[in-house]
């Protein structure tokens, strides 16, 4: 049983859906046993750093999830899910995370007045890769079934990313703007995706199904 | 680095059927939302925008049923607009799976609406719905009800002072141009797009490829929306001899049976009569990506 965390922010009925798509088992779950006991869990999220980390501290659901993560079964962060994992954010001040992974969330960087325009937040889709410096195979990873040769399209809709301490956790980057960032993000039971894969079409669910297949 | 310029269907809606008219009158009904929605999805289209056409009218949105469907079926981002009045009404469509919301007539008279939202929702889902008509004197004038009620904004100033309240994006449709095809108001979007720094989509007037490369190089739109080029592409009246979509036996409006249906029938001479030249979302995505405009090929 996959169980999407219900934390009252996030819209949790599209991910659902997808894996349903998949046939999948899937529900949306607040209940601290359930959570704890799934085989897979999803942690989505929309919104800002500081209303995810406070819903989740609210029904104390961040203790459940530290403690899923720590029992090695596969866990996947969507968006602010993913931003969630790392151990704070610099949005709107400065905001502790789960701190699943050692690493801090930043904005991205302002447009230069006379470099190409562009806007904040992303919206859109735009293409993830390897990173170049790094040795990174995809396979076996949420990212096996993409062909590598083409550029694989996602549906970003954020305006922070991810920086892990360790690049060795960076499985896929995106540039936008003057930035280069972590896309997709993954350290031993954990996977983080900055967008949206339950919007991104084909590829999109082809990453999913990696996910429960795993 | 650049980055693909998105293109986007955007679907009017009446009960279930989609409808196109000119400058918001005289709606004609082109088929069922459903399937149009499934053609655009497995065409590429990168987002879908609803917007519910008789909302203002009966003063709430109606497509929840529509919009459950669409994202039960397609992993597709997805715009609602038309008639979104109160929070309540914003958490019902993103709980039936709409990604975003697009919000006019309410925050003209309510401002405030869209902080509040912003604050609830966040602001990536919180979409800015601008209907521009331009004066003769060359003043672009806020509008609402899809249309027909004016408001004393003015449309630069409006898009700015949304942006401090914390919408994501704006969806800026010029009135005038709306269902014309003879382009977009480039002057306007330029207008808007320098001044805010969210994402800015043009809507209205796309009759031919050269309109959507325009616009987005001169007027730096971030995002394209186009309805009736598209969707006159895909439809075909009953009598007309070429149908351009695969399934070539489809008629796109067999299940309808309401509403202005005389163009499914009769056709009104066909092609002829269009103000579009229509094209198929590879044809306008390929002619970008030609000529300098970076899009998703799927």
């Amino acid at each position: 049983m996959l169980t999407i965390v219900d934390y009252g922010v996030g819209n949790l009925f599209n991910i659902q859906k997808a894996f349903q798509s998949l046939g999948s088992d899937v529900r949306i779950s607040n209940n601290p046993e359930e959570i704890v006991n799934s085989e897979r869990l999803l942690l989505p999220g929309v919104g800002s750093y500081e209303a995810g980390i406070t819903a989740l501290k609210e029904n104390g659901i961040d203790e459940v999830v530290r403690e899923f993560a720590d029992s090695g079964r596969p866990m996947m962060g969507i968006c602010l899910g993913m931003q969630l994992m790392l151990s704070a954010s610099e949005e709107n001040g400065d905001w502790p995370g789960l701190d699943l992974i050692e690493g801090r969330v930043v904005r991205f960087t302002e447009p230069a007045q006379t470099g190409e325009p562009y806007k904040i937040p992303q919206i859109g889709w735009n293409s993830i890769s390897k990173p170049e410096s790094l040795d990174v195979n995809w396979k076996n990873s949420v990212l096996e079934s993409l062909d590598t040769e083409d550029t694989a399209y996602v549906y970003f809709l954020h305006s922070y990313y991810v920086i892990p301490e360790d690049a060795g956790c960076v499985l896929a980057e995106t540039n936008y703007g003057r930035d280069t960032f972590c896309s997709v993000l993954m350290k031993d039971n954990l996977v983080g995706c900055q967008f949206h894969p339950e919007r991104s079409g084909k590829v999109g669910l082809g990453i999913l199904k990696s996910f429960i297949n795993h | 680095m650049s980055h693909p310029t998105r293109v986007i269907s955007r679907l009017d809606i009446k009960g279930p059927n989609l409808v196109k008219g000119l400058q918001f009158e005289g709606n004609r009904v082109l088929g069922t939302a459903q399937q149009f929605s499934e053609i655009y999805y497995h065409e590429g289209a990168d987002e879908l925008i609803y917007q519910d056409v008789v909302a203002s009218l009966y003063k709430r949105n109606s497509l929840k049923e529509i919009v459950q469907k669409t994202s039960e079926t397609m992993a597709i981002p997805l715009t609602v607009a038309g008639g979104i009045r109160s929070i309540e009404d914003i958490n019902d469509l993103l709980r039936a799976g709409a990604d975003k919301v697009a919000i006019n007539t309410a925050a003209v008279s309510d401002p405030n609406f869209l902080s509040e939202a912003a604050r609830i929702f966040g602001s990536q889902c919180i979409v800015l719905s601008i209907e521009s008509y331009r004066q003769q004197n060359g003043r672009c004038e806020v509008w609402t009800d899809y249309g027909r009620e004016v408001s004393n904004f003015e449309t630069v100033e409006w898009a700015k002072r949304a942006e401090e309240l914390g919408v994501g994006e704006i969806l800026l449709t010029s009135i005038n141009n709306e269902g014309m095809g003879n382009g977009f108001d480039v002057e306007i979007v330029e207008a808007v797009s320098s001044s805010v720094s969210v994402p800015v989509i043009a809507c209205g007037g796309a009759g031919k490829p050269e309109h959507f490369k325009e616009v987005v190089i001169e007027g730096k739109a971030d995002a394209v929306a186009a309805a009736s080029i598209f969707h006159y592409h895909y439809c075909r009246p009953v009598n007309q001899p070429t149908m351009s979509y695969s399934s070539a036996d489809l008629r796109m409006g067999a299940q309808i049976d309401s509403g202005n249906i005389e163009f499914l029938n009769e056709g009104y001479g066909g092609e002829d009569g269009l103000m579009v030249e229509p094209c198929s979302m590879s044809e306008i995505k390929g002619f970008l990506n030609n000529n300098g405009v970076e899009t998703r090929i799927t």
